[in-house]
């Protein structure tokens, strides 16, 4: 099955980046080149297998829920592209700028 | 003055006969005359690395460090406080961490000094450094070669002789396959063994820390300062941690070494193959025990890996949204900022393994790409589970061809993952893998990979230094490097 300019734009969307054109005509004939190649997997007979999601048989790791030190409100807007009055800061989360 | 090894240097500064000074000056004067045509660091921090060192030298307390006053460089997704780390993206290019990865903890305490930041694959996403947002490594044997990837400039450093080690990366050979190309030792720890706790993450339940070095012994030694449990970092291993320098003289007496009755060849260099089977015969002559192993899934690795590793990644890459740290790109909507942030942020390979990853995720597709995908990685790692029944290590090329020219696959990155095929099982299946150079071809290094039993590293190790004793190919020097 191919895929289409239409469905690498919305896929982008949904992973929001936004793909100038020209990125859009390079992109999706390798993309298709690359599921082409992917789609070798579907040749196999899989029934019953269980999926691996990691290496090794995993446990849930807790710990006991103790305050302890952390980054300090400066240091951790240190690299905050935008800050103002100890918080982040960003553009209008709603659009239309005249409230919901 | 040849071209020092971590064990010589350790042996030096202890005979009193040197300091951490001298051999952090030494690495500073190497990287100041090489780095400008090698391009290996994206930062390169004197005044640190002087004060460091003659910190080390004065106080009493690092007398026995395990490390004491070696330089080292590290991969640039590695995170280190106050020095500014940008996994090679622009989205990160102004990026100072407050915090450091364990590994960078572990090295402090182990009196290392680090000298700098190396170039590397975008996020690690690549096979020959190319996809770095700010420059392109050379490969110390030829300057039109890439230096393999994605931890090129790490394995260029050690090759050209700038620094001792380095550590690197590595989610599908980002270690081993840049050691075959330039021609040091790498080796990719078992999943877990090393805290992952700074490491920026690509594919978190394949990403590995590991060292580069020029002996399997160096290697041991960095091993022995950086693993074990962390509690920063719930899926590193409580596996009892051996010294793994000790015994690893024991010879390859008995070991059985595995060799993969058909191996896919498709693309494999005959000078690579040549190299690789003279290592094994040397093997041989030692006393390991060659036996055959099958490893039938290994043709579907490659289309494995290149749905897993772009799904974790399209998962881990959403932090990048401008908001906390990073580029952030003007915008009138929060939406925009976010995907204008990200499209001027990232470069093509990114976006490429992004949108792979969100596509394998996406509704009406998971259960045909990924669910597939996570089935063939158990039988991978069974494949594994079952030769390890017959062998006690597994031997073959690290990457079917020696370092290709800069440039030559970048248009074209389905070729670019096929390079990744004898190195991207070792990770779906969470063993550890070693990369030995074992001859040159045109004089361009090869790399014979050991991959083997999870946390059995000391066996690795073993093999590699049993090899490395009796190996007789000639070794040419640099052409861009100190290396001798």
């Amino acid at each position: 099955m191919k895929i289409t300019d239409e469905t690498v734009r919305h896929v982008a969307k949904l992973a929001r980046l936004w793909l100038h054109p020209q990125e859009l005509s390079q992109l999706v004939p390798q993309l298709n080149d690359i599921l082409e190649y992917a789609a070798t997997l579907q040749s196999v007979s899989l029934d019953g297998v269980e999926p691996t999601s990691h290496p090794f048989h995993e446990v849930n790791v807790v710990r006991p829920d103790v305050p302890r030190e952390s980054l300090s409100r400066e240091e951790a807007l240190r690299n905050a592209p935008e800050a103002d009055q100890g918080m982040v800061r960003v553009p209008a989360v709603l659009e239309g700028g005249g409230g919901a | 003055m040849s071209t020092p090894t971590v064990k010589g240097i350790l042996q030096s500064i202890a005979a009193g006969e040197t300091t951490a000074r001298d051999w952090v000056e030494q690495s500073l004067r190497a990287i100041r005359e090489v780095d400008g045509r090698l391009k290996a660091f994206l930062l390169v921090d004197e005044e640190q690395a002087l004060a460091a060192a003659d910190r080390i030298d004065r106080a009493k307390m690092y007398q026995n460090a395990p490390l004491r006053g070696v330089p080292y460089a590290a991969k640039d997704n590695i995170v280190t406080r106050g020095v500014r780390t940008t996994a090679a993206s622009r989205i990160l290019e102004n990026y100072i961490p407050p915090y450091n990865a364990t590994v960078i903890d572990k090295l402090q305490q182990a009196a290392a000094v680090m000298v700098g930041k190396t170039n590397m694959d975008e996020f690690a996403m690549g096979s020959s450094t190319e996809t770095s947002a700010f420059q392109k490594t050379a490969n110390p044997y030829g300057e039109d070669r890439v230096p393999g990837g994605s931890s090129g400039g790490s394995a260029a450093a050690v090759a050209a002789g700038l620094v001792p080690f380095a550590l690197g990366s590595d989610t599908g050979g980002s270690i081993r396959q840049p050691a075959a190309f330039t021609g040091c030792f790498g080796l990719k720890p078992t999943y877990g063994r090393v805290s992952r706790y700074g490491l920026i993450a690509f594919a978190s339940s394949l990403d590995q820390i590991g060292p580069f070095t020029r002996t399997a012994e160096d290697a041991a030694l960095v091993l022995n300062a950086i693993c074990g449990h962390d509690p920063l970092d719930s899926t590193s291993s409580r596996e009892p941690v051996p010294n793994f320098a000790d015994g690893i003289d024991r010879g390859v007496k008995g070991v059985r070494v595995g060799i993969v009755r058909h191996l896919p060849e498709e693309g494999l260099e005959p000078g690579v193959k040549a190299a690789v089977n003279r290592a094994i015969q040397q093997l041989e002559a030692e006393g390991a025990e060659v036996v055959e192993i099958e490893l039938p899934h290994m043709e579907y690795a490659v289309a494995t890996y290149y749905l897993i590793a772009p799904a974790e990644a399209s998962s881990n890459l959403a932090r990048y949204d401008g908001v906390r740290y990073g580029r952030r790109a003007e915008a009138s909507s929060l939406l925009e900022m976010y995907e204008r942030s990200r499209s001027e942020g990232f470069g093509m390979e990114v976006k490429r393994r992004i949108i792979i990853g969100t596509y394998a995720l996406s509704s009406g597709y998971y259960d045909a790409y990924y669910k597939r995908a996570q089935q063939m990685r158990t039988l991978i790692r069974q494949d594994y589970e079952r030769a390890f029944e017959a062998c006690d290590v597994i031997a073959m090329p690290t990457a079917p061809t020696t370092a290709f020219k800069l440039g030559e696959k970048l248009d074209n990155p389905l070729q670019m993952y096929l390079n990744d095929i004898y190195t991207i099982p070792a990770n779906l299946a969470g063993l550890p893998g070693a990369s030995v150079p074992c001859g040159f071809v045109d004089g361009l290094p090869v790399g014979l990979q050991l991959i083997g039993r999870p946390f059995d590293e000391a066996t690795l190790l073993r093999v590699a230094h049993a090899y490395e004793q009796v190996r007789d190919f000639a070794w040419p020097k640099p052409v861009l490097g100190v290396a001798e």
